[in-house]
């Protein structure tokens, strides 16, 4: 079958000839895992220019209708383009661990 | 069928029309630049209907190739040398796509010294990238094995590129006689190609190349080797079919000429090959039990049509165009380990010559026999390998 997927091959038999993957959420698993530092919003200072939402390499920034952001954690890997590129600075970059709200 | 007079890379961009290829990326080099120049010109000319690409360079060629090739579209390009070197990354990834891309490589040797003449260095340095290679000796060979090149590469039991060799110059810029087939004839030989495994579909998305872990990786190398070891019995089927349709059969992976009843057999690739057998009938009528084996495939190695030969023969004369650098000629490197497995020990002598397009000659190749049927009769197996005409 062409573009068939089998994600758990227990042989050769059931593996195609070579490595393809749907595009679906999550096929790796949630690689917010691997992030070090934490995107946090500060909603009082945000403008809803949108530059974030533009510019996330990962595409895990969501929009409401009136342009205000929010960040998928569970794939965010924390690289820190968005704090990077807010023209208002309002995005900080917190250590993992280090916010007492996202532990809690 | 029709005759026409033509080089050899003429006759293999006719070969892309007959074979209805739908997507030539290339990128001019001598002496291969010829070929790329005939198909833009049917392409202009409206009589190759598909797409040429122009590319930068052999790397995006080959890239280029992988991405048309993997939307489904039988693909062709051709190169030289130095270019068949910068396709290199392309060439592996290819393979392991699995992606059945018909390249025709005119042999020529690897700068410096800047020299356009034949040697197998470039080729012979991608035998363990899993492509397939046949070595031709004429331009009807070369234009017929391109067509065939793409049947073994579509079927299903293989699906792996296929390089075709053609001596550089030798082959590539003399004209002779071929037989051209319409591309209405060669339909009942090559239907269109249908991915049966992945392609690059936007209503079916998938992502390719994707990130594979130790667990499965090794599989998906065990499968590549299969797919080229399969082209063996695969070619097998469809010279077969070739013969029965259009009445053309070149010899299968090895091409014999009075093997027989032979003591000593002269291997070789390419334009030498044919060379040869001139060479062979000089020496019969000198009384020499000698036979021709033109090497026509090297990979897959036809192993057992090497062992059904070293059983007969007291001793092989194996001619490179190439050296594999710190250990002898590539090819009977290959006869020798072939024949490890197997209780007959004939002699195999491995020769290098003709490098830089110097000329191997009937005299050449009968100095090179007789030096190999002088050692049977001494039994010494003399040095490792023997440079010929090195001065």
């Amino acid at each position: 079958m062409v573009n068939e997927v089998n994600i758990d091959p227990k042989s050769r038999a059931d593996m195609p000839t070579t490595s393809y993957s749907k595009p679906v959420i999550g096929a790796t698993g949630k690689t917010g895992s691997w992030r070090t530092f934490t995107p946090k919003i500060d909603y009082d200072e945000c403008s809803r220019c949108r530059t974030c939402w533009l510019h996330c390499p990962e595409a895990v920034i969501t929009l409401d209708e009136d342009g205000t952001p929010h960040i998928d954690l569970d794939y965010c890997k924390g690289c820190g383009c968005c704090a990077e590129v807010c023209p208002k600075k309002c995005i900080a970059m917190i250590r993992v661990g280090f916010d007492e709200e996202e532990s809690a | 069928m029709k005759t026409e007079l033509m080089s050899a890379n003429y006759a293999a961009a006719r070969a892309v029309m007959s074979a209805r290829v739908e997507v030539v990326p290339a990128y001019p080099i001598t002496p291969a630049t010829t070929i790329p120049e005939q198909i833009a010109l049917l392409n202009e000319t409206g009589q190759w209907p598909g797409q040429f690409i122009r590319v930068e360079s052999e790397h995006s060629a080959m890239f280029a190739c992988i991405g048309a090739s993997s939307t489904g579209a039988r693909t062709f390009t051709a190169t030289s040398s130095n270019g068949l070197l910068l396709m290199d990354e392309g060439l592996h990834w290819a393979t392991a796509a699995r992606l059945p891309i018909v390249l025709a490589n005119i042999n020529r040797s690897i700068s410096p010294s800047w020299n356009i003449h034949v040697t197998h260095d470039d080729s012979m340095s991608k035998a363990t990238s899993g492509w397939i290679q046949f070595y031709v000796s004429s331009v009807d060979e070369f234009y017929h094995t391109i067509i065939q090149a793409f049947k073994l590469a579509e079927d299903e039991r293989v699906l792996m590129p296929v390089m075709v060799n053609a001596d550089g110059f030798v082959l590539s810029h003399t004209l002779s006689t071929y037989d051209y087939l319409e591309p209405e004839e060669v339909d009942k030989f090559l239907p269109p190609y249908k991915p049966p495994h992945w392609v690059m579909d936007p209503e079916n998305p998938v992502s390719h190349g994707n990130i594979v872990f130790p667990e499965h990786y090794q599989e998906f190398r065990y499968a590549m080797h299969e797919g080229t070891h399969n082209a063996m019995k695969v070619y097998e089927e469809v010279e077969r079919e070739y013969k029965k349709l259009f009445g053309k059969y070149f010899g299968g992976p090895i091409d014999c000429y009075k093997c027989d009843d032979a003591e000593v057999v002269f291997t070789s690739q390419g334009s030498v090959a044919a060379e040869a057998k001139d060479a062979i009938d000089e020496l019969r009528e000198e009384g020499y039990k000698v036979g021709n084996a033109r090497m026509r495939m090297i990979r897959p190695f036809p192993v057992d049509r090497i062992r059904e030969l070293g059983s007969r023969v007291k001793g092989f004369a194996s001619l490179d165009r190439s050296v594999s650098y710190g250990y002898g000629g590539p090819v009977a490197n290959d006869i020798r380990a072939t024949m490890y497995n197997t209780k007959h020990r004939p002699i195999i002598k491995s020769y290098i010559g003709g490098l830089g397009g110097r000329d191997m000659t009937v005299p050449d190749i009968k100095e090179v026999i007789l030096d190999t049927v002088k050692a049977v009769e001494t039994g010494e197996t003399g040095p490792e390998e023997t440079w010929h005409d090195l001065r």
